[in-house]
C-alpha cells in the first residue's frame, strides 16, 4: 500500500554553535522520487516529532537542488553527500541525517564552510587578467587540454572531500583536496601558468599539499567525480620541483 | 573629489560583473548575498552564452543576433538596448575566455559554438553543459581577487530587506538581515545595484534555485520602484518533473541533435526503445520543419501541452514527452552534455545515453522585472539600479536560450559604471544623511520581524507557499484564461489574509530560516499579484503570454510595456510605448520562413 508507506528519519539537532546536539525522529509520508530535501521540507511544514513533540523546523543549507551549487552537503547514514541527490529509496531506514563534522555547526545541519573560500584566496585561485576592457580573445588552448581542465573546474566547494579526509582535524590546518585541485586548474591555464610559482608557494609549507597522507577518501567521496588524487600528485610534484629548484639555484 | 560607496545586492553573474566594474574603477563595493556568491543560481545555467562571432562561415552578425532576439521576444523589448547588448556580446565572450572559462574548443584550439533555440546560426559558446557554473566561477574568482586586495567587502549570508530612502525619495543605502544572528542592520551607500535574479518560487516548483523568490524586487516595488512586464514568465519545454524542483534539461540537448517525440499511439505502454521509428511522432520537426526541435521555448512548450492535453499523447498517458539523445555518439554526449545527462541519471536512475528522457515543461525564467531606463540600468528611484534577470529590459515577451548569461553580464557591465558616475555626481553623499533616516528603516524592519515572530494562528508558511504555487502554475503560466486568472488573484488575496494567521513554529533568534522564509513569502504574494493582474489585463497573445480567447498578437492595443506602480499600498498598472525604431514589427511565425 504505497499511500501508507512511511519514511523514518532521524535528524541531529543543535540549536546553536555551543549547544549540545541531540537526535529527533520523524515519521513522514513516502512519495516517489523523494529525496532528503523533501524530507526536511515536510518537517518544516509539520514540525512534530515521531513521539508527538512540537519542535522547530530544521535549519539546513540548500539552493540549486541539482548538485551544482554545493550548498546541501551533510552526513546521511554515516556518509558525507549532497542531500538533494540523496534519494530516500536508496537508504536504509531510519535515515540518519547529521551535519558535517569538520566544519563549525551554525545550527542543526548548517555548517560554516567559509574556510574554503578563504583558502581559495590564499592560493590565488584566479587568472590575473589585466582588466575587463576589450583586449581581444584569450589564449588558444588544445581541445585535449580543455577536456583535462574542465572536470577540475566543476568543483562545487561542497566540502565533502574535507569531511572524509583523515588529515583534517582540530590539530591540523590542511587545506584539503578541493583547494589543491584548484591550484592545478589555474596552473594548467596558459595565462594562469605565468603565476604558477605563486600558487605553488602558497600551497607548500604548513597545511599545504605535503600534509596529504594519501588516504584517497576524497576521490571516492567527491560528488562530481573530480580526479582529486591526480591533482594532489601533480601539485605535489610541481611544488617539490619548485622548492628543489629554489634550494639548488636560489 | 568625494569617493562614492556602492552597494551590490546579489552575487550571481550580474551582481559579480557589476562588482568587478565598480571595483575596477577604484570605488569600494559592499556585496550582499543570501548564499555564498559561488552558490548563486547562475550555476544552474547549462547550455551556453550567445555571441555572433560567425566562426563557422554562416554569415552571422550582431545584427542577426539582435533580430533573432527581438523577433523571439515578439517585439516587446525596447530595441536600442538589445542592439547594444548583442554588439557587446563578442567582447564579453573574449573577456570570459581571458578569465579562464574552460569553454569547449575546436581542433584548432578556438572556442566552439553550437546552435540554440530561435536561431539558425551556431552562435552559442559553451563549457560542457555547465556553462553558467563556469561563468559564475570565473567572475567569482575575479571578485575574490578584488576582495583580497581590500576593494570588495562581502556580506554573504545576509538577506536584503528594504531600501533606505531619504525624505526626498533618494536611495541612501539598504537595510539587511544577517541570516545567522538575525541582526537587522542598515548600510549607507550612494547607490545600490540590485541583481537578485528571477522569481520562480512564486510558482512553487520551477527550475529556479531556492533563493529565487523575487523578495528583493517585491520589497523595492513596495518602496516605489516600478515593475515592468511582470506577466511574462518563461516556461521551459524540457525539465524533469520533481516535487522539490523541476530540474532543467538544457536546450543544448536539442542543439546537439536531441529530438522530442511521443508515440503515435495514445497510452502506449511499450518502453521507448521498443517503439519503432515510424510509430513515433516527432511533432516539433513535423510542425516546424525549418527550426525543428529548436523553436523558441514558448512555441515548444505550447506544442508539448497540445500533444499532452489536447491530443492525449503524453508518454504512457502521463504528463511527459521524450527528449531523446540516445542516437548521438557517446563520445559527443560526454564531451558536450555530460553535466545534464549526469543530473538525469542521478535523479531518475535511467541512463539517457541509451534510453530517451521523460520531460515536461516547467517555469524557468522571469522576462519581466524591475523597470529600468534604457541607458544606465537605473530605476525610477534615484540611486537604485538593477541588472540581470531581476530587471525587464532585454528579452521582451520571450527569452531566447543562451541570451540570459549575456544579458546578465552586459547589464552588470552597464550598471556598475553608471552607478559610479551617479555616485560621483552627488553633491552630498550618504554620510551626510541624518542617522535618523537609517534608524527609522531599521526599526520598521525589526518591527516586521517581531510582529511575525509573535503572531498567533494555525497557518504554516510552507503550506501557504505551496497553495500559491499550485494556483499560479495552473492559471498563470502556459495557457491563461481570464476567469482562471481572476480566481487565482482572489486566491492570492485569501492567502494574504491567511498570512496574518501564520504561526512561525520557530520563534528563536538564531539562524531562523522560518522567519526569513516568511519574509520572502510576504514579498512573493505581492509580486504574484503584479504578475496576475498584468496577465489579466493583457488581452492578446504575445511570446510566452498565451490566451486562447485572444489567440493573436494585437499590436494596435498591446504593443506596450506594462509598468506596475505601487500607489498608496495598491498595485496600479500603467503602460508605456515600446521602441521599435530599428526593426519594424512583423508576424512571428516559426512554422514559416522568418
Amino acid at each position: 500500500m504505497a499511500e501508507n508507506k512511511k519514511v523514518i528519519v532521524k535528524v541531529k539537532r543543535q540549536a546553536a554553535p555551543t549547544d549540545r546536539p541531540h537526535w529527533e525522529e520523524f515519521e513522514l509520508t513516502w512519495r516517489p522520487h523523494m529525496n532528503v530535501i523533501i524530507c526536511l521540507r515536510d518537517i518544516a511544514e509539520r514540525p512534530i516529532t515521531r513521539d508527538g513533540q512540537k519542535t522547530t523546523p530544521v535549519t539546513f543549507d540548500s539552493n540549486c537542488l541539482e548538485e551544482v551549487c554545493g550548498s546541501c552537503a551533510m552526513v546521511i547514514n554515516g556518509k558525507a553527500r549532497m542531500a538533494c541527490s540523496a534519494l530516500v529509496d536508496h537508504f536504509d531506514q531510519p535515515i540518519r541525517i547529521e551535519p558535517m563534522t569538520k566544519f563549525p555547526v551554525i545550527r542543526d545541519l548548517a555548517v560554516d564552510r567559509n574556510v574554503m573560500f578563504q583558502n581559495l584566496k590564499r592560493v590565488k585561485a584566479w587568472i590575473p587578467i589585466d582588466g575587463t576592457y576589450d583586449m581581444g580573445e584569450g589564449p588558444k588552448m588544445a581541445a585535449e587540454a580543455q577536456e583535462k581542465a574542465y572536470p577540475l573546474s566543476r568543483c562545487i566547494t561542497c566540502g565533502i572531500c574535507l569531511e572524509v579526509c583523515p588529515q583534517i582535524n582540530s590539530r591540523s590546518n590542511f587545506v584539503g583536496a578541493a583547494i589543491i585541485s584548484q591550484v592545478r586548474l589555474f596552473n594548467m591555464h596558459p595565462t594562469g601558468a605565468m603565476n604558477s610559482h605563486e600558487r605553488l608557494e602558497a600551497i607548500s609549507g604548513p597545511g599545504g599539499v605535503q600534509d596529504c597522507a594519501n588516504a584517497q577518501n576524497c576521490v571516492h567521496a567527491c560528488p562530481k567525480s573530480i580526479p582529486l588524487t591526480e591533482s594532489i600528485a601533480q601539485v605535489n610534484r610541481d611544488a617539490i620541483r619548485q622548492s628543489l629548484a629554489g634550494w639548488l639555484f636560489g | 573629489m568625494r569617493q562614492p560607496k556602492i552597494i551590490v545586492v546579489g552575487g550571481g553573474l550580474a551582481g559579480l560583473m557589476a562588482t568587478i566594474k565598480v571595483a575596477e574603477a577604484g570605488v569600494p563595493v559592499e556585496l550582499f548575498s543570501i548564499v555564498p556568491v559561488k552558490r548563486s543560481h547562475s550555476v544552474c545555467a547549462q547550455g551556453g552564452i550567445n555571441a555572433a562571432k560567425n566562426t563557422k562561415g554562416e554569415g552571422d552578425s550582431t545584427w542577426q543576433h539582435f533580430d533573432d532576439t527581438i523577433y523571439g521576444g515578439d517585439f516587446l523589448a525596447n530595441q536600442a538596448p538589445v542592439k547594444r547588448m548583442c554588439e557587446a556580446a563578442p567582447g564579453i565572450i573574449d573577456l570570459l575566455d581571458r578569465m579562464g572559462v574552460m569553454f569547449n574548443r575546436t581542433p584548432e584550439g578556438n572556442l566552439d559554438y553550437r546552435r540554440f533555440g530561435g536561431t539558425l546560426f551556431n552562435r552559442t559558446a559553451f563549457a560542457g553543459a555547465t556553462t553558467g557554473q563556469q561563468l559564475l566561477y570565473a567572475l567569482d574568482e575575479q571578485v575574490r581577487r578584488f576582495e583580497a586586495e581590500g576593494k570588495v567587502t562581502k556580506y554573504e549570508g545576509w538577506t536584503f530587506l528594504s531600501a533606505v530612502l531619504d525624505d526626498a525619495g533618494v536611495c541612501r543605502g539598504i537595510c539587511a538581515m544577517d541570516l545567522k544572528t538575525m541582526e537587522v542592520k542598515t548600510f549607507p551607500g550612494d547607490a545600490a545595484i540590485f541583481c537578485t535574479g528571477g522569481n520562480g518560487a512564486i510558482f512553487g516548483r520551477s527550475t529556479n534555485s531556492v533563493v529565487c523568490t523575487g523578495m528583493a524586487q517585491s520589497a523595492l516595488f513596495q518602496r516605489g520602484v516600478d515593475y515592468a512586464n511582470g506577466e511574462f514568465i518563461q516556461v521551459h519545454p524540457t525539465a524533469i518533473p520533481g516535487e522539490d524542483k523541476l530540474r532543467l534539461m538544457s536546450e543544448s540537448a536539442r542543439g546537439e541533435g536531441g529530438r522530442v517525440w511521443v508515440s503515435k499511439t495514445p497510452n502506449d505502454s511499450r518502453t521507448p526503445n521498443s517503439i519503432p521509428v515510424n510509430e513515433r511522432f516527432y511533432f516539433l520537426e513535423e510542425w516546424y520543419p525549418k527550426y525543428g526541435n529548436l523553436v523558441p521555448r514558448d512555441v515548444a512548450t505550447r506544442a508539448i501541452h497540445k500533444v499532452v492535453f489536447e491530443m492525449k499523447l503524453g508518454v504512457g498517458g502521463h504528463q511527459a514527452v521524450y527528449l531523446d539523445v540516445s542516437h548521438i555518439p557517446r563520445e559527443i554526449l560526454d564531451r558536450k552534455l555530460e553535466g545534464i545527462l549526469e543530473i538525469y541519471e542521478k535523479f531518475l536512475g535511467v541512463d539517457p545515453h541509451v534510453e530517451p528522457m521523460m520531460v515536461f515543461p516547467g517555469v524557468h525564467y522571469t522576462m519581466g522585472g524591475i523597470w529600468v531606463d534604457n541607458d544606465t540600468q537605473a530605476t525610477n528611484v534615484p540611486g537604485i539600479y538593477a541588472a540581470g534577470e531581476c530587471e525587464y529590459q532585454y528579452h521582451g515577451a520571450n527569452r531566447l536560450g543562451a541570451n540570459s548569461l549575456v544579458s546578465c553580464i552586459y547589464g552588470g557591465m552597464v550598471a556598475g559604471p553608471a552607478s559610479v558616475k551617479y555616485g560621483r555626481s552627488l553633491d552630498k553623499g550618504c554620510e551626510s544623511v541624518p542617522s535618523s533616516i537609517f534608524e527609522r528603516e531599521q526599526k520598521r524592519q525589526q518591527g516586521m520581524n517581531e510582529a511575525l515572530i509573535s503572531q498567533q494562528g494555525e497557518e504554516n508558511p510552507i503550506t501557504l507557499w505551496k497553495e500559491m504555487g499550485d494556483w499560479m502554475t495552473e492559471h498563470v503560466t502556459v495557457t491563461r484564461k481570464n476567469a482562471g486568472i481572476e480566481r487565482a488573484d482572489a486566491k492570492i488575496q485569501e492567502l494574504q489574509e491567511r498570512f496574518k494567521k501564520m504561526n512561525l513554529s520557530d520563534r528563536t533568534k538564531w539562524s531562523n530560516q522560518t522567519l526569513s522564509f516568511a519574509r520572502e513569502l510576504h514579498g512573493m504574494l505581492i509580486l504574484a499579484r503584479v504578475i496576475t493582474l498584468g496577465a489579466l489585463a493583457r488581452n492578446e497573445s504575445r511570446g510566452a503570454h498565451f490566451k486562447p480567447d485572444f489567440p493573436e498578437r494585437n499590436d494596435a492595443d498591446w504593443l506596450k510595456t506594462t509598468r506596475a506602480k505601487w500607489t498608496n499600498g495598491k498595485i496600479q498598472l500603467t503602460y508605456e510605448h515600446v521602441d521599435t525604431s530599428l526593426i519594424p514589427p512583423r508576424a512571428r511565425r516559426y512554422d514559416a520562413v522568418k
